[in-house]
């Protein structure tokens, strides 16, 4: 199965950016379905990012982000060729991780 | 000779009778304004020109004859009749207005 | 009796003026004076340009829209679409063996006016012909499968030139001059017409949102839009565009949409496919 992550690492001179796009429902359980009825929640709970054993990284999400998050941010310390490990963690106990390489 | 009723039961039961048909009025007026509202309503769905406030106005109408607010309902049947009917004289009007807009 | 009435003043209004009884359409005209409006009110705008809709308007917007692109939320949309395009139907045969060049690359035809049936097909309704005819049961016309399909061939479209033809055929002319008339009618409480938005306000706010010109405006469907969370086909705009001044919409694939689709479409001409797009 296809992983649900999609990141792009890009190294500058100082920092190296970093944006991801996660496949996820991010139901927050507040809302109903056509029926009437709660869709219970199912989100992210948390998403680490890690570089060189450390991670630079850690998102904590909860029902107010929407669906198919993506994210950016920066940090220091990385370079071209070095690898980057994203994670997440849902409420149900689901994750998923991409190991992904910095260009 | 059959005995006449006695005079206080004659007016009880006028005043019954009168009574009753107050009663029956506004659910009677009801129907009648519903009617109305939901001939204008089709006819302005038959165009393809309804409105969602129409409809929602008529629903409602139907909502507070079924709770008994007959005041309620028959103002509201007579709302949606209005809105129905606007519609309708939107469509007539739309129907040679919509050229003058036309990029030239 | 309303109907008699309004026929009648439309048959008094045709005899008092016989000019009007001879006017002809002229699509290539009207696609002439639609476009040198839009680059003439918008001249620092690129004509490819106008496909992005509200980022072709404003700047703060198409920032944010080169940035989403990076990633953009209709990919998983597209991934889909690939998959279930190639998925063969219970018969065997494949929506490749319904669409010319196996249903690659062939948005920019879309609709076209079908002089079989009489009528305009647009891509979702080929889609459905093609499923119905393969013993399939026909997809919701508005998202999820559907727009996962067309998001896949609009992708492999992407920079055709939309070509749409109005054959030399009264019934083709007909669909585009009620495609007109749609796009220019008031409509619902509210009493917009597409033109009031997308004609008379195009680039200016409607509450939080900036109005997309009209010019191009079907050249990025199916769209990603963020209010959705999901992507949406013509269909789904046009319905939430209807319910939205207060209209009640009509069905999905309803005549009048497939005609304004074709009108709209065919303004666009010459431009490019930029589908699946992106939209706030």
């Amino acid at each position: 199965m296809a992983s649900t992550i999609r990141v792009r690492a890009v190294a500058g001179a100082e920092t190296t950016e970093v944006q991801s796009l996660i496949q996820h429902p991010m139901d927050s359980g507040f809302v109903k379905d056509a029926n009437g009825q709660l869709i219970p929640p199912h989100h992210i709970e948390v998403v680490q990012f890690e570089h060189d054993g450390k991670t630079v990284f850690t998102a904590l999400w909860g029902p107010a982000v929407s669906k198919d998050p993506y994210l950016k941010f920066s940090f220091k310390g990385a370079k071209k060729g070095d690898e980057l490990k994203v994670s997440w963690v849902d409420n149900k106990g689901a994750s998923d991780s991409l190991i992904a390489k910095i260009q | 000779m059959r005995c006449a009723l006695p005079i206080s039961l004659m007016v009880f039961v006028a005043a019954a009778g009168l009574t009753m048909s107050a009663l029956a009025a506004p659910a009677d007026d009801f129907k009648a304004a519903y009617a109305a509202a939901e001939r204008a309503s089709k006819q302005a769905a038959a165009l393809k020109t309804q409105w969602t406030t129409t409809v929602a106005t008529l629903k409602a109408a139907q909502a507070a004859a079924t709770a008994g607010k007959y005041d309620e309902a028959i103002a509201l049947a007579k709302q949606a009749q209005a809105l129905a009917e606007a519609s309708i004289a939107q469509a007539e009007d739309q129907a040679t207005a919509w050229k003058a807009g036309v990029i030239r | 009796m309303l109907r008699k009435l309004l026929l009648l003043g439309v048959l008094a209004f045709g005899a008092a003026h016989p000019a009007r009884a001879a006017d002809t359409v002229d699509p290539k005209a009207e696609f002439t004076a639609f476009r040198a409006y839009f680059t003439s009110r918008f001249p620092k705008v690129a004509l490819d340009d106008f496909v992005n809709g509200p980022y072709s308007m404003d700047e703060g917007l198409r920032k944010q829209w080169k940035e989403i692109e990076e990633f953009p939320p209709y990919e998983f949309a597209v991934d889909k679409g690939k998959e279930l395009f190639a998925k063969p139907f219970a018969n065997g045969k494949t929506y490749a063996d319904c669409f010319p060049d196996k249903g690659i690359g062939i948005r920019q035809n879309y609709p076209y006016f079908d002089p079989k049936s009489g009528q305009v097909i647009t891509l979702e309704l080929a889609l459905n012909q093609c499923r119905e005819a393969n013993g399939e049961k026909p997809l919701d016309y508005q998202k999820d499968d559907m727009a996962a399909l067309t998001a896949y061939m609009a992708f492999t479209s992407r920079g055709k030139r939309f070509d749409i033809k109005i054959p030399d055929d009264p019934r083709a002319l007909a669909a585009y001059r009620k495609g007109e008339e749609y796009f220019y009618t008031r409509r619902g409480q509210l009493n917009f017409s597409c033109a009031s938005c997308h004609v008379q306000s195009a680039g200016n706010h409607i509450r939080t949102e900036v109005l997309a010109p009209a010019l191009g405006i079907m050249a990025a469907m199916p769209i990603y839009r963020s209010e959705w969370g999901s992507m949406g086909t013509t269909s789904r705009r046009l319905t939430s565009c209807n319910s939205q001044v207060r209209a009640v919409p009509l069905p999905p694939q309803d005549e009048l949409y497939r005609d304004v689709e074709y009108f709209l479409t065919y303004m666009g001409n010459g431009l490019p496919v930029s589908g699946p797009g992106a939209r706030p």
